[in-house]
């Protein structure tokens, strides 16, 4: 219990009139990031665990620790087999290599959100709000590895101020932090997150790998987008081993993290599992009566593994700030997200990864699903009790 | 009185500018401000029109007949915004092929027919013409700072010069494609509005 000891020592320098009060929040941030707090209730009787709202984003984080590990191994898997050195790598060196690749975004993500998140509660008098612990973590797992690190922290930045703050902070953002930047780089400025050269990385990183002029790879989605034949389905898709942006190629890793949400109880199974289904029927759908293209032929099961479906299914269209909260909603909600994210591949060549934009469309809807939900239960009770 | 005629002019300039405290007129400054010159033009011709107009019908303001002032004044706003029109494409044939419409749709903005109403049909042709002006360039100046920005960030020029020095570009800056979409005007005119709720504490709502 040195820590425990170390801390109360330390506290009373960060308390009200002590000489490190101005970063009060971010003390207390820490504290209750390493031991769960001991404040109680003033008056009432409140009954629940230590399971508080930091406890559950650490969880999440530990489910996606298997899609970051497996993302950065796969960043250098995709450059050395690119540079055509595929056979004298070992697995430390792509490991490492992907490890040097994705470490600064992780670094960048969470400095410049944290610190925004640090300087509002000092602002505003408030608790360090732990929301964007999770965030943070997703957003280097849903943009390619070769992002410009200032572009990433000017998004982080937009999204944690306009879709977090000024809407109230953690709990009160109506759209999805991780999700708001992956879209702010996407239409400010596209040329770093669409097309052929920006998923692979190119050049050495500390000296591993090599440089590799005029490499083209563009993602399965991406060829199927603009060529007449979609690629043909292969295990790679399933396991991992394609471009793509960091965390969203394997389905076996994201699958991992998705037991662990689903067994804790975090996650909605409902909200997971209508998404798939939606996604399903309406790859289904299009096989049947779609458009003649490449992205409407696609199998089921090719729509369900590439791009960021899986990755979207399981931890953002379930983050529970933004989805539906009513039993039935979730049904609702996933079903739409699933649908919604097939119809946007299908009929918009421009915009081949369709989860993004289809959750944070039904972002804006949850509010409105559960209202709906609710007011069909009020009714449905009140023609009870007139009867 | 001349108290009064000083307040009507500077009240809008910023303490109750039409923009950012009445919300009149956001779509045509969404519209016209990717660029600065074109963000200027609309900006002045609003001002012209709304002076002018503001002193036609305060000059009328005893004759016109209550029941049918709004056709009266949309007369004399949609000759005065097709004069301007006119003069613009015989002067400015660029800016105006880049405003399109919007010139012609100065008629439906709101800041005219509210000034005409609130303000022209009670107050003598002097005031009315103060309070068109403040309020025409209460209007232009978020317009402008709007633009400023958007064109800055967007383009990386101002009046159509080259800013942002290319040896930026060639380390890797980039130009902010947002900016010149429709959304970030809103973002950005919502900016401006909270920084102008935060001096004037007593417009804030709870």
């Amino acid at each position: 219990m040195s820590l425990r000891n170390y801390i109360d020592k330390i506290k009373p320098n960060f308390e009200e009139g002590g000489k490190l009060h101005a970063f009060r929040s971010v003390f207390e941030g820490f504290e209750t990031f390493l031991y769960v707090p001991n404040d109680t209730a003033k008056n009432g009787v409140n009954i629940h665990d230590s399971f508080d709202s930091k406890r559950m984003m650490i969880m999440v984080v530990i489910a996606l620790v298997p899609a970051l590990l497996f993302g950065m191994y796969n960043v250098g898997y995709q450059h050395f087999a690119l540079a055509g050195l595929l056979q004298q790598a070992t697995f430390w060196n792509k490991f490492w290599f992907g490890f040097l690749a994705v470490l600064p975004r992780l670094i960048v993500s969470y400095v410049v959100g944290l610190t925004i998140e640090f300087i509002v509660a000092q602002w505003k008098h408030e608790e360090i709000q732990e929301g964007y612990l999770v965030s943070g973590f997703i957003i280097p797992l849903i943009i390619p590895a070769t992002t410009p690190l200032w572009i990433l922290a000017v998004a982080v930045a937009f999204s944690v101020i306009f879709a977090k703050e000024i809407f109230g902070g953690t709990g009160m953002n109506f759209l999805n932090v991780a999700l708001i930047t992956r879209a702010f780089i996407f239409f400010a400025y596209p040329s770093v997150i669409t097309g052929e050269t920006v998923w692979v990385v190119d050049h050495a990183i500390c000296g591993l790998g090599a440089d590799i002029d005029g490499m083209t790879a563009a993602t399965a989605l991406g060829t199927a987008a603009t060529t007449a034949a979609a690629p043909a389905f292969d295990m790679n898709m399933v396991w991992g081993f394609i471009p793509g942006s960091v965390g969203e190629t394997s389905v076996i890793a994201i699958a991992l993290g998705a037991l662990l949400l689903l067994y804790t109880g975090i996650a909605s199974w409902k909200t997971m599992l209508s998404v798939f289904v939606g996604g399903i029927l309406m790859a289904l759908v299009y096989n049947q009566w779609g458009p003649d293209n490449a992205m409407a032929q696609m199998p089921w099961y090719e729509h369900i593994c590439l791009g960021g479906f899986c990755f979207g299914a399981v931890f953002m269209a379930t983050d529970p700030v933004t989805s539906a909260r009513t039993e039935v909603g979730k049904w609702i909600y996933g079903l739409l997200i699933g649908m919604m994210a097939i119809t946007i591949r299908v009929m918009n060549p421009g915009y081949p990864e369709g989860m993004m934009l289809a959750i944070l469309l039904m972002n804006c809807f949850a509010p409105l699903i559960d209202y709906c939900v609710v007011q069909r239960n009020v009714n449905k009770r009140l023609n009870r009790i007139n009867k | 009185m001349a108290n009064k005629n000083n307040e009507a002019f500077k009240q809008p300039l910023w303490v109750n500018n039409p923009v950012l405290v009445q919300i009149l007129g956001i779509c045509s400054a969404l519209a016209v401000t990717a660029q600065l010159k074109p963000a200027i033009v609309m900006g002045l011709s609003v001002t012209i029109i709304v002076a002018m107009s503001n002193v036609i019908i305060s000059l009328l303001r005893n004759t016109i007949p209550n029941r049918i002032r709004i056709i009266i004044q949309l007369v004399v706003v949609a000759a005065l915004v097709t004069v301007v029109s006119e003069i613009l494409k015989a002067f400015a044939y660029d800016v105006s092929v880049q405003l399109s419409v919007y010139i012609g749709l100065i008629i439906t903005n709101c800041i005219l027919m509210g000034r005409l109403e609130a303000f022209a049909m009670q107050n003598g042709p002097w005031a009315s013409f103060l309070d068109g002006i403040g309020n025409g360039l209460g209007y232009a100046a978020i317009l402008v700072v709007v633009a400023f920005v958007r064109e800055l960030f967007g383009s990386g020029t101002l009046f159509g010069f080259q800013v942002i020095p290319q040896a930026c570009y060639e380390a890797g800056y980039l130009n902010n494609g947002l900016m010149i979409m429709p959304p970030m005007a809103l973002i950005l005119v919502g900016c401006i509005i909270w920084f102008h709720r935060a001096k004037n504490k007593d417009l804030q709502e709870n």
